[in-house]
């Protein structure tokens, strides 16, 4: 039987555009992203702890943020494949997150 | 997978729905009875005790909620018969809640204790009565029954990133599967939604489903907010943007996701059981464990799925309530807690839908007699009703 390689994150609805990382992933960390026959690969352009997210595509400064095939914020900077999305480059469309 | 012509092994009940036990369920009105109920039940063998803290001393609306949800606890399937056990001078109006259950077409019998010269007095009565129900509903004998009849709830509790991520969209799966093949669900967690009630109300069938679904949420604020809290502005907090929350929807979403893909077909009170039809339901109930697994029990729920990160322990005295963990940490070291294990989801790359098919297999199993942990053990015991105003 087969190894199954690690699980390094997961994509949660098709229509995402975000990835939850399942473990620490370094900088420059090179994660295959499509499966299938064509395995795209990501580059990864910061340190994503465990449980953050990374962009899957390009995300413009405006774009819908999408976890759950759901928006779960807007885009307020340009967002880069591999790049960490988070409090920095996301804002809520129903309320600020203000950190306690 | 398609569940449609899966049967479980269940107990047919005289108004048509199917229960996966067959108790006698013990109920109290109020707290002054509860150490009666709870005798009378230690001394039957085949009873389930629902005990609470409330049933007087509340506002009309408390007590409506008590009355309603104690009547429709006694509908569940999983009882085939109800011995009501009150005091008699409570605020809960006793013979309202026996004749309620009685709509049913199951065994109802009601013992006050006041009028029984006591203690000892109601235990003869209710004992000898206990007795007779419970040998009377050990006629009944298991029959394959199609999925359509069974109604699961959902809840999550105990979580951690992995509940978000696995658990409860795997739950979801399972749900979607369940009502695709004729059956219904309950989730609700009135709390959880906020944040992302615009994208629940894009899921309800109807206009009017949409704006209750609304209401009961600005109801819940309201109340927070004249506690002088907030829910909306300190979330996510500082520790969920430590792990890797980013905004308040997305919070919401990772609890709401239980709920699956269906469509909302309706949005009930706390207490009350929706219509015994195919569909996805709301009930709205706090998020707190004993509250909410009473108010899914109210809801005609025969299982209850609980999705739980760092693990829960608790299950419910006449419902299975199916601990489900997608964190394999949380899987080995609580092995009496958990039963079942989804960390296949973010381990070894199981889909969700796979795991969404093994959970409602499973949960036939559970519904044909399999034991879950907490009942094996007994951890059914912290029950509770929900109160919306002061105890007076």
């Amino acid at each position: 039987m087969e190894n199954k390689p690690e699980q390094k994150f997961i994509l949660l609805h098709a229509r995402d555009n975000t990835v939850t990382a399942l473990v620490d992933l370094a900088s420059g960390d090179s994660i295959p992203l499509g499966g299938g026959t064509k395995p795209e690969r990501i580059i990864v352009r910061q340190d994503i702890p465990y449980a953050h997210k990374f962009a899957r595509s390009h995300i413009a400064k405006g774009d819908d943020v999408l976890k759950y095939g759901e928006i779960i914020g807007v885009a307020v900077a340009d967002i880069r494949p591999g790049e960490h999305v988070h409090v920095h480059n996301v804002e809520s469309k129903r309320a600020k997150g203000e950190p306690a | 997978m398609n569940f449609s012509d899966t049967v479980f092994m269940g107990y047919r009940r005289p108004d048509g729905q199917a229960g996966v036990r067959n108790y006698l369920g013990v109920i109290s009105t109020v707290t002054c009875a509860n150490q009666a109920a709870e005798d009378i039940a230690r001394h039957v063998a085949g009873a389930a005790v629902f005990t609470h803290q409330q049933g007087c001393g509340l506002l009309q609306n408390d007590l409506q909620i008590v009355e309603r949800t104690l009547g429709n606890l006694g509908h569940n399937p999983n009882l085939g018969a109800v011995l009501v056990v009150s005091l008699g001078c409570e605020g809960v109006n006793a013979e309202r809640v026996a004749g309620r259950i009685a709509e049913s077409g199951k065994p109802v019998e009601l013992v006050k204790i006041q009028q029984r010269g006591g203690y000892f007095g109601a235990l003869n009565e209710a004992g000898l009565k206990a007795q007779g129900l419970v040998r009377e509903i050990s006629k009944l004998k298991p029959e394959p029954v199609p999925i359509r009849n069974l109604r699961l709830g959902v809840k999550c509790g105990a979580s951690d990133p992995t509940s978000g991520l696995s658990s409860n969209p795997a739950v979801g799966k399972a749900v979607d599967r369940l009502i695709a093949a004729g059956g219904s669900a309950v989730f609700g967690e009135t709390t959880e939604v906020i944040g992302a009630e615009h994208i629940l109300v894009q899921r309800c069938r109807q206009q009017e489903i949409a704006d209750r679904l609304l209401s009961v949420v600005a109801a819940l604020e309201n109340r927070v907010r004249q506690s002088g809290a907030d829910m909306r502005g300190g979330n996510p907090s500082a520790g969920n943007i430590a792990a890797g929350l980013t905004t308040i929807e997305e919070k919401s979403l990772g609890a709401i996701v239980k709920s699956g893909s269906a469509p909302i077909d309706g949005v009930f009170r706390y207490g009350e059981c929706p219509p015994w039809n195919t569909g996805l339901y709301f009930v709205d109930s706090p998020g707190r464990e004993p509250e909410i697994l009473a108010a899914l029990a109210a809801a005609g729920c025969q299982i209850i799925l609980f999705s739980t990160g760092i693990g829960a322990p608790q299950g419910f005295p006449f419902v299975p309530v199916v601990k489900i963990s997608g964190n394999r940490k949380t899987v080995e070291h609580l092995v009496d807690f958990i039963d079942m294990d989804v960390s296949q989801i973010l381990l070894e790359g199981e889909t969700l839908d796979d795991a969404g098919d093994r959970i409602l297999e499973f949960s036939t199993q559970v519904a044909s007699g399999l034991k879950t942990k907490a009942e094996a053990i007994g951890y059914i015991g912290s029950t509770a009703i929900y109160q919306t105003g002061p105890i007076v």
